[in-house]
């Protein structure tokens, strides 16, 4: 029995009557076809209500106000909104009340409409001699006897980077307990390229948005990030007067560091071991897939068919086979295939399919995909998540403008994507279902996201 | 000349004083001599050299001299001088140092002359090379080859085109060549890489088969990076589905 399981039973009679009302309202928005990928991404066919509370201020330092409290509410919501399993109480229906601790706290206030919360996060934030110390509680508002079902506290120096921090870590901790054990994300980054410094950099950002940094300072056209599993090392192919080539950049050094190329290589991808890349590279007259050591060094192809092969993925869960585009056939579709270039699989029937991102669990691939691409057609491109063992597949994104460079988060439950329209790029994010699309970057032209392992 | 004359002068009167003492001997006992004259001063020497007597402008030369006898010795243009010395000197034309030494014997004189010379002309400019190649001479040479929509095989029209560009390189035999592989900008952008490599070295192997060294041909994609055209139309596009071969420097 999973944790999710287990605290599904322990309250699910309690409310399952108020919770399938809402059900009954919320599912004509998901189609019955779509079940596996509700079941397969880890998001589950129902979603548990749950409200927050407005944290209670204890003390805070004068001179800044209750500015931290404000971004710790605001993304702890944000952060339980994003999950992806909660049906989250709306502030307007939530009570107006910021219970300071659970003797504080009256449930039914929360249970009763219009929250009917089955669930209320709340607690206590002060900041005093520069510290700022959070404690917070997940209480199951219809177990009288125990309601508690998380307690945790927190204790850093103070800042606002401190209280979005402190927030991440309760809300990853509420998602683990109530999502069945699976870690949250709110720690994760997303590594991604764009043009606002002047000249196309790597850039990282929060999964949310937040804290967007300038990664690498080349001056080239840098693109294809991809971070390595354990997240000390970022690859990404940049292109200077020699060609096309791998380069490594050590985010624990902040500096490049030496890895060996050819002129012609494209489009690194970590193993799930951080022990090899697999990559594109033509360094023999045709661009094929190659993998070598993650020093560089080793560089043996896996391919050997004439026509374009690119941006490899390898299936995180088992590390042994590999996802890949090539257009062999004319235009490029998608294929798998074992570590060693056996076995070779075409998983797409036609269009135009690039950029495969692999799901956590090896299920599933997302790709970019224009069903009807040719010349002199419209071409709508948009990202479609694929059952790799049925072939069935799903299109999430619909008339929102042209979309590429899906890549899956490590819970399984987001896809974020790269969205353009109006000529203009963007990163966006969504669940796994297709829901809850919104832009994480607006400032320049934004590119090519790759979210972090964990 | 002068001094020489004067000494001539003196001997001979000498000489007729001393005969006309020897025979006064003979006939009676002379009266005692008168004493001697004074013995007249000696007269001053001078010489004087450069060394170099040739410079060019700008080079120095060392005058040496040397005088006896002289209480006053110059050297016109550069002053009054010690009995003996010497000194650098950078005239910036050919000069003639004149030093005159003067004393109670009378004066000498004496001269050197520097020469100057030219410097000599810059050493003449190397022949002028070859008409340079230039990027534009190169395009009209070898020009462009143009790909069908999602492709990266030569049309006869590229193999056309190819052929023409062949005689010129095999003729241009030390030019190497850059072969760039671009896409229109539908399309992914990674797989557009790919695509204009392989763009690219279809474009590489065609020149191979044609007899062209493989070596001096270099290939690169620009995918949909570095547009020609940048309108969202099929005529632009199709600029932009290329293999562009310009001079590897």
């Amino acid at each position: 029995m999973t944790g999710w399981q287990r605290t599904q039973s322990r309250f699910q009679s309690h409310y399952v009557s108020i919770l399938s009302a809402l059900l009954l309202l919320a599912l004509p928005a998901y189609a019955p076809a779509q079940d596996w990928v509700h079941t397969g991404t880890n998001l589950g066919a129902q979603k548990i209500r749950l409200a927050t509370a407005d944290f209670h201020l204890s003390s805070f330092d004068p001179s800044q106000g209750s500015g931290d409290k404000q971004v710790f509410d605001a993304t702890l919501f944000s952060d339980l909104m994003n999950a992806g399993i909660f049906d989250l109480v709306s502030k307007s229906m939530a009570p107006s009340v910021a219970p300071a601790s659970p003797q504080e706290i009256v449930l039914t206030q929360w249970s009763l409409p219009p929250a009917n919360a089955a669930m209320v996060a709340f607690g206590t934030l002060a900041v005093s001699g520069g510290h700022i110390s959070v404690t917070g509680w997940l209480y199951d508002t219809q177990n009288k006897q125990t309601p508690q079902v998380l307690a945790q506290q927190y204790n850093e120096t103070d800042s606002t980077d401190a209280a979005r921090h402190i927030a991440h870590e309760f809300a990853d901790a509420i998602i683990s307990r109530l999502g069945g054990g699976i870690p949250g994300i709110a720690e994760s980054k997303l590594y991604f390229v764009s043009d606002r410094s002047g000249s196309r950099e790597i850039w990282q950002m929060d999964y949310d948005g937040a804290n967007q940094k300038q990664v690498t300072h080349l001056g080239l056209i840098s693109l294809s990030p991809r971070i390595s599993p354990d997240g000390h090392r970022l690859a990404f192919a940049a292109l200077d007067k020699h060609g096309w080539d791998i380069r490594m950049y050590s985010m624990d050094l902040n500096r490049m560091v030496h890895f060996p190329g050819s002129g012609s290589d494209l489009s690194p991808a970590w193993s799930p071991d951080g022990n090899s890349l697999a990559f594109s590279s033509a360094r023999t007259g045709d661009p094929e897939i190659w993998i070598c050591a993650a020093s560089g060094y080793g560089a043996h192809k896996i391919t050997s068919f004439e026509g374009p092969d690119v941006s490899p993925v390898w299936n995180p869960r088992t590390g042994t086979q590999i996802a890949w585009i090539s257009g062999r056939t004319g235009l490029p579709q998608l294929y798998i295939m074992d570590g060693d270039g056996t076995n070779v699989q075409r998983m797409t029937d036609g269009g135009y399919a690039t950029s495969p991102s692999w799901s956590p669990n090896g299920q599933f691939l997302t790709f970019a995909w224009d069903r009807s691409y040719g010349p002199g057609a419209p071409g709508g491109q948009d990202i479609y998540v694929m059952d790799i063992a049925s072939k069935r597949w799903i299109q999430l994104t619909h008339d929102i403008g042209r979309n590429d460079f899906p890549t899956w988060s490590p819970d399984g439950r987001h896809i974020a994507f790269q969205n353009s329209q109006h000529g203009q790029r963007q990163i966006w994010t969504m669940l796994a279902d297709g829901t809850g699309q919104h832009a994480l970057t607006s400032d320049g032209s934004n590119s090519m996201p790759n979210w972090s392992w964990k | 000349m002068n001094a020489r004359r004067k000494t001539s002068v003196f001997m001979a009167s000498a000489m007729t004083a001393a005969l006309l003492l020897a025979a006064g001997c003979q006939k009676k006992v002379a009266p005692p001599p008168p004493p001697p004259p004074p013995p007249p001063p000696a007269a001053p020497t001078a010489t004087l050299s450069a060394n170099p007597t040739s410079i060019q402008s700008g080079q120095s030369s060392t005058l040496t001299w040397s005088t006896t006898n002289a209480s006053s010795i110059t050297i016109e243009g550069v002053g009054y001088s010690s009995a003996s010395g010497s000194q650098s000197v950078s005239p910036t034309t050919t000069t003639t140092y004149h030093l005159i030494a003067r004393g109670d014997g009378g004066s000498a004189d004496a001269t050197a002359t520097v020469t100057v010379t030219a410097p000599p002309p810059p050493p003449p400019p190397p022949p002028p090379p070859p008409p340079a190649m230039t990027e534009s001479i190169f395009e009209q040479n070898v020009k462009p080859v143009f790909y069908a929509f999602d492709s990266y095989k030569i049309s006869s029209d590229g193999q056309q085109t190819l052929t023409d560009s062949v005689s010129f390189l095999q003729s241009h035999a030390d030019l190497k060549v850059l072969v760039a592989g671009y896409c229109d900008e539908r399309g992914s952008e990674e797989y557009n890489l790919a695509l204009g490599q392989k763009r690219a070295d279809a474009a590489k192997d065609a020149l191979v088969k044609a007899g062209i060294d493989g070596s001096r041909l270099r290939t690169i994609s620009y995918g949909k990076e570095k547009p020609f055209c940048t309108e969202h139309k099929e005529s632009c596009w199709q600029q932009n589905r290329r293999a562009q071969f310009s001079l590897d420097q």
